[in-house]
Parts: C-alpha cells; sequence; structure tokens
C-alpha cells in the first residue's frame, strides 16, 4: 500500500511537471518529450535484455556487447546486401546467438555471470573495432511515419506515435514483456526460476531449459536495439557506438524494479532528463560544457543507483548457477 | 602478541594453500588459450585475404625481434602490468574492478598537470611527486566505487564502468579548457618537463622495473602480510570474514583503494615514460586489457607480468604488422579478447568454485 501511494506520487509529480511545462511552451515541450522518447527507448529496450535475464536469475552484463555487436552487423550487413531488412534479420540473429552464448557460459559451464558478461562485451569490442571499415554506407533508415488518427493527438501524438518501425516494435515488444511476465504460465514459471529454482524444478519446470530460451531471446531483443541506433536514429556505425548504454539499461531496471513498466518509466525520465539537457544548450539558456551533458546519464546512473541500492529486492536466485538437488 | 601469532600462521597456510591453487601444473593453460586465440585470429585474417603467417612474423619481430624493439615492448607493457595487477587485487578482494580504465586516465592526466606545473624541481623529486599525485586521483575514482559497494551495496561492476565515462568526459574538458596546452587548437596539455621524465637506461624504460618491483611487493603483501589475509579472505568468503571479524566494508574500500592507486599509477608511467603529455585518445583501452591481462596471469600478481609483456609486444608491433601485412591493428583487441574467452572458461570455474560454495557476485545487492 505505501509502495502503491508511493509509485503514483512519482506518476503525479510526472504530469504536472509535463503539464507545467506543456503550458509554458507547447511546441517546445512535445519536440523535447518526443526527443526523449528517442532517447529513451534504446535504453528501455536494453532493460528488457536485463530483465527477461535477471527474472530467471541470470545477470546479463553483456547487454552493452550485445547491442554492439548486433548494431555493427545490423549495419555491416545491411551495407552489404544494400536491405535494412536483412541486415535488421542478421543483427537479430547474432543477438540471439550472443544470448546462446552467455547462456553456455553461465548455466552449462555455471561460470561467474559477471565474468561471462565481460567477455561478451570485451568480444563485442575486439571484433567491431577489428572489422569496422570507415566508409561504408546504407541504403536508408527505417523512417518516421505516422500511425493514423492517433497521431493527431496533440502532445501524446507526435511524442508516441510519429516513429520508424524499430521504435513502434519495441514499444510493442516492451508492453509485450510486461503482460507476459504477470500474465502468462512462461512468465509464473520464468519468476519462480529467477526466485527458487529447485522448487521450481521439483514442480516440473527445467531450470536450464527456461533460463536457456529466455537469455536467448533477451540476446534477440537487445540486438533489437542496437539495431535500432545503427538503421534508425544514426544511421551509421562507429567504435564504441553504445556508448555505455547497455550499462545504464542495468541500472534503469533495478530502478524500476525489474518490472517491465518501472524500467521503461525510468529510461523515459533518463531520455527527458538528456533532452532537456539539450534543449537547454540549444536555447543557449545555461552554458553546459558539452562534456557534462554527455556524462549526465553516467552520474544519473550512479546515483538513482545509490538511492534505490538497499531498497529493492532482486529475484533471489540471481547469479548462482543452478545444480541439480541443490537446497 | 599472541593475535599476531595466530594470524601469521594462518596467512603461512593460507599462502600455501594459494599456491597450491595458483601452480599446479595450470599454467598451460594461459599458453594453450593464446596460442588457440592466434589460430582463431589468423582464420579470421585468411578470410579477410591477408596473410596471417607474414602479419604474425612482422608483428613479433618488430616487438621482441630487436634490442630497441624490446624497449618499446617493455615501454608499452608498463601500464599494463600495472593495470593488470589493479584488476587483479581487486578480484583478490572479490570485486571486479572494470574501471582501471577510468582510475588510469586520471592518474594519466594528473601527473601529466604535476609534469608541467612542479616545473624546476630535481627529477629525483620531481617524478615521485607526479607518479603520487598520479596514483592518489586513481585511489580517489576507485575509492567511490569502492565506498558505494561497501555502505550502499551499489554494484562495483556498473559504478566503475559509469566513472569511466564520467573520469573521460571530465579528462576531455580540462585538456580542452584549463589545462590544454598554451595557443594550441589540439585537446591536450603541455609537454611535462624534462625533470619529470622518467629516466631511460639504454633502451629500457625505467618505468617497467618499478612494475615489476610492485608486482614483486604486492604478491608478498597479499600472501604475506595480516592486511593482504584480509582482503584475500574478504574475497574468498565475505560472510565468514566477516563473521571472523575481519571489519569487512573497511578492507573493500581499502583494497579499492589500492587497485585504484594502481592504477593511477599506470596512467602516471604512462604518461612520465610514453607520451609526455596527456592527449585524450593515448590511453584508451590499457584499462580494459587490464582485465584480459589480470585472469591471463590466474590473478597472480607475478603471473601477470609475462602477460602484459605479450600484450605490451602485440601493441608496440600491431602498426608494422599494418605496414608489412596489411592487417588492421585492431587485430590485437581481437586477440585479447579470443584470448580471455579463452583463458576463463576453465579457469575461472576453477578459482571460484573452491572459494566458496557462490560465486562471486549473487546479484546487485551486498
Amino acid at each position: 500500500m505505501k509502495m502503491l501511494s508511493k509509485r503514483n506520487g512519482y506518476f503525479l509529480v510526472a504530469i504536472l511537471a509535463t503539464g507545467f511545462f506543456y503550458f509554458n511552451g507547447s511546441d517546445v515541450t512535445t519536440s523535447v518529450y518526443a526527443t526523449g522518447t528517442v532517447f529513451a527507448l534504446p535504453l528501455a529496450l536494453a532493460a528488457m535484455v536485463g530483465i527477461m535475464c535477471e527474472r530467471t536469475g541470470i545477470v546479463n552484463i553483456g547487454i552493452e556487447g550485445t547491442m554492439l555487436l548486433s548494431a555493427f552487423v545490423a549495419f555491416f550487413v545491411s551495407s552489404l546486401t544494400q536491405n535494412i531488412i536483412i541486415g535488421l534479420i542478421a543483427a537479430i540473429f547474432t543477438g540471439s546467438m550472443m544470448g546462446l552464448i552467455l547462456a553456455v557460459m553461465a548455466v552449462s559451464w555455471r561460470m561467474d555471470q559477471i565474468i561471462a558478461g565481460t567477455i561478451i562485451n570485451i568480444l563485442a569490442t575486439g571484433l567491431t573495432s577489428f572489422l569496422y571499415v570507415q566508409g561504408r554506407t546504407i541504403p536508408g533508415v527505417f523512417q518516421s511515419f505516422e500511425i493514423p488518427i492517433l497521431s493527431k493527438i496533440p502532445f501524446f501524438g507526435p511524442v508516441l506515435f510519429i516513429h520508424g518501425a524499430l521504435t513502434f516494435a519495441g514499444i510493442i515488444i516492451i508492453l509485450a514483456l510486461y503482460v507476459a511476465i504477470y500474465h502468462t504460465t512462461w512468465g509464473l514459471r520464468s519468476r519462480a526460476v529467477g526466485e527458487h529454482p529447485s522448487s521450481a524444478d521439483t514442480a516440473g519446470v527445467s531450470v536450464v531449459r527456461l533460463r536457456y530460451i529466455n537469455v536467448t531471446i533477451a540476446g534477440a531483443i537487445g540486438a533489437l536495439a542496437g539495431a535500432y541506433l545503427s538503421l534508425e536514429l544514426v544511421g551509421s556505425f562507429e567504435r564504441g557506438f553504445t556508448a555505455g548504454k547497455g550499462f545504464t539499461a542495468l541500472a534503469l531496471m533495478i530502478f524500476g524494479r525489474w518490472n517491465p513498466l518501472g524500467a521503461l518509466a525510468a529510461a523515459m525520465f533518463f531520455g527527458l532528463a538528456q533532452a532537456y539537457a539539450n534543449q537547454l544548450m540549444i536555447d543557449q539558456i545555461v552554458n553546459i560544457p558539452s562534456q557534462f551533458t554527455a556524462a549526465l546519464p553516467y552520474i544519473m546512473t550512479i546515483v538513482v543507483l545509490t538511492i534505490s541500492a538497499g531498497k529493492v529486492r532482486p529475484p533471489a536466485a540471481e547469479g548462482q548457477p543452478y545444480e541439480k538437488g541443490q537446497a | 602478541m599472541s593475535e599476531t601469532n595466530v594470524d601469521k600462521k594462518v596467512v603461512k597456510n593460507q599462502s600455501e594453500e594459494s599456491r597450491k591453487k595458483f601452480d599446479v601444473g595450470s599454467w598451460l593453460i594461459p599458453i594453450v588459450a593464446v596460442l588457440v586465440a592466434m589460430l582463431l585470429a589468423a582464420i579470421l585474417i585468411k578470410l579477410q585475404g591477408l596473410n596471417p603467417i607474414t602479419a604474425y612474423k612482422s608483428l613479433f619481430k618488430t616487438a621482441f625481434g630487436s634490442i630497441e624493439g624490446l624497449g618499446v615492448t617493455l615501454g608499452k607493457s608498463t601500464p599494463l602490468v600495472l593495470s593488470g595487477l589493479a584488476v587483479a587485487v581487486g578480484l583478490r578482494a572479490g570485486l571486479f574492478n572494470i574501471g582501471a580504465q577510468g582510475q588510469l586516465l586520471s592518474g594519466a592526466l594528473a601527473a601529466a598537470w604535476a609534469g608541467v606545473t612542479f616545473d624546476g624541481l630535481p627529477g629525483y623529486i620531481h617524478i615521485p611527486i607526479a607518479l603520487v599525485i598520479g596514483a592518489f586521483f586513481g585511489s580517489v575514482v576507485a575509492g567511490i566505487s569502492g565506498f558505494l559497494k561497501a555502505y550502499r551495496g551499489v554494484h562495483e561492476v556498473i559504478t566503475t564502468i559509469m566513472l569511466n565515462s564520467i573520469v573521460m568526459a571530465v579528462a576531455d574538458y580540462l585538456a580542452s579548457g584549463k589545462l590544454r596546452e598554451p595557443d594550441q587548437f589540439l585537446t591536450r596539455t603541455s609537454e611535462i618537463a624534462e625533470s619529470a621524465k622518467l629516466p631511460i637506461y639504454g633502451n629500457l624504460p625505467s618505468g617497467f622495473f618499478m612494475a615489476v618491483v610492485l608486482a614483486i611487493s604486492i604478491w608478498w603483501i597479499l600472501g604475506r602480510t595480516t592486511s593482504g589475509f584480509r582482503i584475500e579472505t574478504v574475497g574468498r568468503n565475505r560472510h565468514a570474514a566477516w563473521y571472523a571479524g575481519i571489519p569487512v566494508k573497511r578492507t573493500v574500500i581499502s583494497a579499492m583503494l589500492i587497485s585504484g592507486s594502481i592504477a593511477g599509477l599506470g596512467g602516471a608511467v604512462e604518461t612520465l615514460g610514453i607520451t609526455y603529455r596527456y592527449a585524450p585518445a593515448f590511453n584508451l583501452g590499457l584499462g580494459f586489457d587490464g582485465i584480459t591481462i589480470a585472469l591471463l596471469g590466474r590473478v597472480h600478481p607475478i603471473g601477470i607480468i609475462p602477460g602484459a609483456v605479450l600484450i605490451g609486444g602485440m601493441r608496440a608491433g600491431a602498426a608494422n604488422m599494418q605496414f608489412d601485412s596489411g592487417v588492421a591493428p585492431e587485430l590485437v583487441d581481437l586477440l585479447m579478447a579470443l584470448i580471455l574467452l579463452l583463458v576463463t572458461a576453465p579457469l575461472i570455474t576453477r578459482f571460484f568454485k573452491n572459494s566458496s560454495n557462490k560465486s562471486m557476485t549473487s546479484g546487485w545487492g551486498n
């Protein structure tokens, strides 16, 4: 009850603040929120990767690497075939493979999961910087389009319903994941495996199989986040392209209490903060050095973790390899 | 008096145990890992239509084929020894410091500042001052993570990674603003004073020998002293350590401070011995190389040295390799990743499985 009212409090503050800004300047506010959504989406999607893995008890610190390699593959294959759809498919395949590798290391080899994730990250950095060539181009990006009728709603239309295909796919995945985790058999089983694997095992759920499936699908979602960056948002690829988004996403996941909607809200908060900082710079209201606006999400990540750590409870079996017959 | 005696006895037993754990036949694993990684990378080079044998020949000939080359190799290896050592100290305490990068950067910038500012001092004072300042700033950056870990339970992997980016932004800001070389447009500091440059004996950089001495001291501290014993115990089983009366929080913070100061020293040595100034692109990746090197050296302070020399040699020879064979110098990054993948799978499972019934990190809390 206390939790609920606190959450409602956050929402109230958010709505009031939005309203205040909107009535002060509706055009600017709308564009800031639209930009904020664009910034938030890859973070939110990456947080979904974390949620899917950790709900089954696997810590995935390799989100960054998954996104980076997928973004690269998406760009590279699109450029080779001159077809961004094929690039997207290749990226999703890559992401699933990264997930599978993590599952092999974490589930079958029972490696330390933090180290396993770090290997994924370093592998992705190594591969992308080795294979990266300058001067490649792709035939285009996933263009923004308007969803008829809905996009005409003031404020919400431009913010939520004028985007590229991958953004819409991302939003649908986030909502679907929320429903799936709390309202399907799969979700219940996943949560059980993440909380108390031996009980789930006793009840006939295959811990190993479910962990493999979830981590692999999560890899595919991470690939979508990466492909979104290179094929929709930016339209190119550079070394170190993902710039720590995969790690920020983990903080958002914790801040959002391992709940997809919570993480989405946290990601929106981050995205909006960045969009506002950018807007302030454009308007030259304040003169913040560009390095500090660049560092803003990282500082916010640490602050958010410092506030929420100790107050949130992660899935109980998180980070622990499962052996049949353990208590 | 009796207490210290007991401690010493335990330390002795413990170090014997750790000797067993790290030394029995297992040095084969890193060697095999390096060879297999090179083989895999050779296949990728072949797929690019280039000749892997020419590439490797050029790489190693440049790095180890001459006294001059060896000098460059050891110079490149110096910060790697230190960043590997920094990661290893963290791992011994059960902390995964992947922020060696940021700590190293802050050390490099601070040393550059000290190298420029304290002009006019004799070398034997100037160099130690610059090194200590570099180490201090490295430990400050790591200390933030250590403090948050100990008192707020925030996982060090995330805070150190975030601090990497924050430090990079701050360093970039300072190097393009307050600390920028006067009358220049490049984002970099002025060249440090002659008195701050590390001496080079023949072709051999003195920084390397300093790093080796430090590695030996760390090995001695971890294996032979009470504070080392505390660090190792906390690393093996935090709950048991707490139960035995070891101040866990303080040990976590001090391990992080030591780790950060070593990384900061690595950056300082890089500035004073090789680059002679700070510029944003100079030190990229050194901290992450430290992770691979620490694990390649089996998390043993002295075992790190050969790994660091190998990687340093590859870094030293990479440019020439591109000239001779057309293979991109980023091959070294790829090799590092493959080596890490191959060396950790069998090693880490054993290292952490013996140490406690739980894995090193159980989630994001505690």
